[in-house]
């Protein structure tokens, strides 16, 4: 999530897609390499894609739209999931999301006005024998406590 | 108490060398080439032999999935797809194997290949396991440095070509004509079967789907014998299994254990006890959350193995992920929070599961608060059996079975619950 822009053009797009062309089954691969260059997939890129694969714009969409980890509106700079699953619940994960909300004044989905945090729910990060956990961008963080939480907080910027 | 020498994955907590040369000084890699030569016939008959049970939740007898696959190719490739999307909340185990313990999964998807006369095989991880692609992706960038992947691969004269898919976020990829559906970069939206796999799955080729662990310890079952391996756990159940016991226990953990263990040593022995002791223990998932919750006093001598659970308890192994609740627990939120997760998940498909999961979704909301009629329980018990066996995948099922356990095991609970809120009183046992 580096370089981001509002709207890249048509030939940017084909610059990052076109070395995964030959691959089978490239469009997950695609749309995973455009969103960690913009941060989200941009409207842009939908038809560009379905021009690319031969299929149709609707079945682009359909694909971005079902998979959660890909997201069509900008996010923080850094994001927060939280684990909600029974493991994390069992000791005591549902203080753990309200805290973090409570200190940011946020809702589920919500970004702070820095821009710095998005904070989002995810159902079980596999860590269930370390909950409760989350996930901080591409670290998972295990049985996570008050101070551990303002540390967290303090390093993202929020 | 599993001994040491029996584990197979010696390196689950990583205190060990991760990496290709300290696999192999715990004994992975050994005498791999001398294995293929031994033929295709030899290894699904040793696999049948051992007993091995799938180990991703449905327990299908895995020699005879890799017997299901064509002798000879028609023409089209075989592929072998390893489920690496571990998203059954609850489940934490392949992901210790991946990321401490990667080249026993590597070795065995080599060997399985081979079986199954796949030159290609995929493995599909999930899209929160990153830290996990890292670690795998190393260690099978090491393994084609090595010459163990490849052309010739360790030596045994079979090309062999191991690609790692990440996947984005979705739980229905975890259904295996879904993982199929994605890997070609379609929605994750499971296929009516038949055609199986094994006839016609990934790009119309024959295919089979295998769990991180089934594959993991084939290697280790080939090596030591597959009696070795039955010697394990009552018959039918043979084997070694990860369990991982999370919830109220005192030492929350994954931990390799002998089918069949009982649960009072499995919690005993590993987790330090029950959070205040087993007269604080309400209910047990004994196998991630689509399997039906069951009664705390019946668990403490329930024998942790499929038959058991299943024709006992009425409840299922699935991915041996315990998760214990004590008498801390709201349980019927706890089960409304599950359903929850199916409505968000369901893939929108089938409408018995789109329309279904929001449906008890929302009758179990009510029933948290208690704002229900008495009713309404044998309805929602009606409903979740008109969503079992009525759609595609198994997703259904899932969404049904944890509220028919729910329903089985504490109908008083939720009783109680619409009794008090009819009185206006907080708890009617309160009252008296």
């Amino acid at each position: 999530m580096s370089a981001r822009q509002a709207t890249p053009s048509t030939d940017d797009i084909t610059t990052i897609i076109a070395p995964l062309t030959d691959l089978e089954g490239p469009l997950l691969p695609m749309l995973h390499a455009l969103q960690d260059q913009y941060g989200l997939i941009p409207d842009t890129a939908v038809p560009v894609l379905a021009e690319t694969l031969n299929i149709g714009r609707a079945e682009v969409h359909g694909v971005i739209s079902f998979y959660h980890d890909f997201r069509t509106n900008p996010v923080g700079r850094h994001v927060i999931k939280i684990c909600r699953s029974e493991a994390c619940q069992a000791v005591d994960g549902g203080a753990l999301g309200k805290r973090v909300l409570d200190l940011l004044g946020l809702d589920w989905g919500g970004t702070t006005a820095n821009g710095a945090v998005t904070v989002e729910p995810v159902y079980c990060l596999g860590m269930c024998a370390c909950a409760p956990a989350l996930m901080v961008d591409k670290t998972v963080h295990g049985r996570v406590d008050e101070a551990k939480i303002e540390t967290i907080l303090q390093e993202v910027g929020a | 108490m599993l001994k040491d020498e029996d584990r197979i994955f010696t390196n689950i907590y990583g205190m060990d060398d991760r990496t290709l040369a300290g696999a192999r000084r715990r004994g992975h890699w050994d005498g791999t080439a001398d294995i293929i030569k031994k033929g295709r016939e030899w290894i699904v008959d040793e696999m049948k032999a051992s007993g091995l049970r799938g180990r991703g939740g449905a327990g299908f007898p895995t020699g005879l999935k890799w017997s299901f696959m064509p002798k000879e190719s028609d023409g089209r490739p075989h592929y072998l797809v390893v489920n690496a999307d571990e998203s059954e909340p609850g489940t934490c185990k392949d992901r210790e194997i991946m990321r401490h313990d990667p080249h026993t999964l590597i070795e065995g998807c080599l060997i399985a290949s081979f079986a199954m006369g796949a030159h290609a095989a995929y493995i599909y991880i999930r899209g929160e396991y990153i830290r996990e692609r890292e670690a795998l992706q190393a260690a099978i960038d090491e393994a084609y440095d090595a010459g163990l992947l490849g052309k010739n691969a360790a030596g045994s004269g079979w090309d062999f070509e191991l690609f790692l898919h990440h996947g984005a976020g979705a739980y229905i990829c975890g259904e295996e004509t879904a993982l199929i559906e994605s890997l070609e970069g379609k929605k994750g939206m499971p296929r009516m079967k038949p055609p199986f796999p094994a006839g016609a799955g990934l790009y119309g080729c024959p295919t089979t789907v295998n769990n991180v662990e089934s594959i993991a310890v084939a290697p280790t079952i080939l090596r030591r014998g597959a009696s070795w391996f039955s010697g394990f756990g009552r018959q039918n159940n043979a084997g070694t299994k990860l369990f991982a016991i999370s919830g109220h226990v005192n030492n929350p953990c994954v931990v390799e254990e002998a089918m069949s263990i009982s649960f009072e040593e499995l919690i005993e022995k590993h987790c330090g006890g029950i959070r205040g002791g087993w007269d604080n223990l309400l209910a047990v998932i004994p196998g991630g959350s689509s399997v039906p919750c069951v009664r705390g006093e019946l668990m403490k001598d329930a024998v942790m193995d499929f038959d058991y659970l299943r024709g006992e308890l009425g409840s299922g192994l699935g991915t041996a992920a315990v998760i214990v609740m004590d008498k801390s627990t709201d349980i019927v939120k706890a089960i409304w929070r599950l359903s929850k997760f199916y409505k968000h998940e369901s893939c929108g498909q089938c409408t018995p599961c789109r329309e279904g999961t929001g449906w008890m979704m929302r009758v179990m909301d009510r029933l948290v608060r208690g704002e229900a009629e008495i009713e309404e329980i044998d309805m929602l018990f009606d409903v979740t059996k008109q969503v079992e066996g009525h759609t595609i995948c198994a997703l259904g099922d899932a969404a049904a079975w944890p509220i028919q356990g729910l329903i089985k095991n504490f109908r008083g609970e939720i009783e109680d619950r619409i009794k008090a809120q009819k009185a206006g009183r907080i708890s009617s046992v309160a009252a008296e």
